[in-house]
């Protein structure tokens, strides 16, 4: 029993110690910059300190309602992941079913992955107007190619004797495809989703501030507009707030959909 | 049972399941491969049978084309002349009725150990209790009792393979392939891996095939053994193995098995010669 606890104790440091070793190193990287720009080797007008930028989050919670935009780039993101995943597995699954259609269309997918789209926003204003459903679009757009990608490569790298397991048992391909080569892949389906994500956002916020419409983004235009670094910086904490939500939804369903990693 | 026999005169008599219908019957099966250096004959016209209750083990040195006939037998190869029938009913594709476990690793890393034993009785429909608690029964058959609610990724590699031994048992099979299927373990867990095997075969009467280049596991295991030519994959020699049953890994220890594993290699060696020129000639060939 005691060995058991003992045993419980060391999994809980093992699982603790990465945690806090990541919080130490974000600690001494923020206290290493407040004495680098106090001491004048970073200059104060262009980076705030970090003492300002914590300094300035009442002043933006309250004066500049970042709830509500947080929340609304938070839905435009989430909007964009939900249509990338859909889209983007079912593209995936088609391109490994259908040959021909993998063959033709891979390379250009690849290509599309590393395009600028985000320059495509005056022809998405002109389809959608200055809306959330354009910034959305833009999101989807320019993140499904890694979530095609990457499904395309979970399913084609499963391994070829899970495949015959199935086979032996008989399966129809509709079960081999639901019982052992979507399960097979989710991991990698994952990574494609969480790159996706990443596209996403950073389109997502480029879009609202290009566009000076909804959430953090017009906020970071806003604030930088006014040269309100302190607040500028604080806004993009909330930006990165939304991705770390995001990574933490997406792990949490990810060992709920595929447990034993 | 020898129907199929006689065509190879340098096969021995088999008396196992002479009385009996054959399970399994393997009638001149002939595979050949496309490659880029020409047409590969894999398997060459291979006649066998196998009786109810019988453990039979196909040795022969490695590129002999065990595994593709593992695979033919197994329903999941075509494009091969001869057939193969199965409690009378030819062949065409996976049959309910054969059971495989493959040599690479195939649990699903996914489930659970009582979930991946309960896989095939889940797609064949069975009520999620029932089949949990059939499942179970097969979990304790290969003794991994207390491991059910843990992922394979917390077993070792002989206890992956017992849950896969035990996946297939749980479909019930007439006939069990098993092609290498201790080839990744080491020689100790190899040794107490077949013992359960050789319970599990004594237990359930399990019609049983196995692939395997490894002489003390064939002999260990089987009432017969068929020796393999090198390529192409021929019917070499057919060895009755009358040692007593219950077996168990003592007996490697006993005259009688080493005069079978020596009457084997014997055959063997030439054969394994044969593969090792070939593939330092290819090696040699590839360096120039």
């Amino acid at each position: 029993m005691a060995a058991q606890s003992h045993g419980g104790n060391r999994f809980i440091w093992q699982q603790a110690v990465p945690v806090l070793f990541g919080i130490a190193c974000l600690f001494a990287v923020v206290v290493l910059l407040e004495i680098l720009i106090r001491f004048g080797f970073i200059n104060r007008f262009i980076v705030p300190t970090p003492l300002d930028i914590v300094g300035s989050f009442g002043r933006i919670i309250v004066d500049e309602h970042v709830g509500s935009r947080f929340l609304l780039t938070f839905g435009e993101a989430l909007g964009a992941t939900a249509l990338l995943t859909v889209f983007g597995i079912s593209f995936g699954v088609l391109l490994h079913r259908v040959r021909l259609i993998r063959l033709a269309t891979e390379t250009w997918i690849a290509a599309v992955a590393s395009a600028p789209l985000v320059l495509m926003y005056p022809l998405f204003l002109v389809i959608f107007g200055r809306s959330a459903l354009t910034i959305i679009m833009m999101g989807f757009v320019s993140a499904l190619p890694p979530v095609i990608l990457k499904t395309l490569e979970g399913l084609s790298s499963t391994r070829p004797v899970l495949i015959n397991v199935g086979r032996s048992f008989k399966l129809t391909p509709s079960q081999l495809y639901w019982k052992i080569l979507f399960p097979a892949a989710l991991p990698t389906i994952f990574v494609g989703v969480r790159l996706g994500m990443i596209f996403a956002l950073i389109n997502i916020v480029g879009v609202e501030f290009l566009i000076n419409f909804g959430g953090l983004g017009q906020l970071v235009n806003e604030l930088s507009e006014r040269y309100d670094l302190p607040g500028t910086y604080a806004a993009i904490c909330f930006v990165i707030l939304v991705s770390v939500v995001f990574f933490i939804v997406t792990e949490r369903i990810e060992k709920w959909l595929r447990p034993g990693a | 049972m020898g129907g199929t026999m006689p065509s190879n005169p340098s096969v021995g008599s088999d008396s196992a399941g002479a009385a009996t219908q054959p399970l399994l019957v393997v009638d001149d099966i002939y595979k050949q491969f496309e490659t880029a250096e020409g047409p590969v004959v894999a398997v060459d016209h291979v006649s066998f049978d196998v009786a109810p209750g019988e453990f039979l083990s196909v040795i022969g040195p490695s590129g002999c084309g065990k595994s593709t006939l593992f695979n033919i037998m197994g329903g999941l190869l075509d494009g091969y002349d001869g057939h193969i029938k199965v409690a009378g009913e030819t062949l065409r594709g996976p049959h309910a009725s054969v059971g495989m476990i493959f040599q690479e690793e195939s649990t699903f890393p996914w489930r659970t150990v009582v979930d991946n034993v309960a896989f095939p009785l889940e797609i064949a429909g069975m009520a999620k209790a029932e089949r949990l608690d059939r499942a179970r029964h097969f979990v304790e058959l290969v003794g991994l009792d207390g491991f059910e609610r843990r992922y394979p990724s917390e077993l070792s590699g002989g206890m992956r393979q017992r849950v896969s031994m035990a996946r297939t048992l749980a479909s019930e099979p007439k006939i069990l392939l098993m092609d290498e299927p201790f080839a990744a373990l080491d020689e100790q867990t190899r040794l107490l891996l077949g013992d359960k095997v050789l319970q599990i075969q004594q237990d359930l009467k399990q019609t049983t095939l196995l692939i395997t280049h490894n002489l003390t596991e064939a002999v260990q295991l089987s009432d017969r053994i068929l020796v393999m030519t090198y390529r192409p994959g021929r019917m070499k020699r057919m060895v009755e193995i009358k040692l007593p049953r219950p077996r168990s890994s003592e007996i490697v220890g006993s005259d009688a098995f080493g005069h079978y594993v020596a009457q084997i290699w014997n055959d063997l060696r030439e054969e394994a010669s044969k593969g090792l020129k070939d593939d330092e000639a290819r090696r040699g060939g590839t360096r120039r």
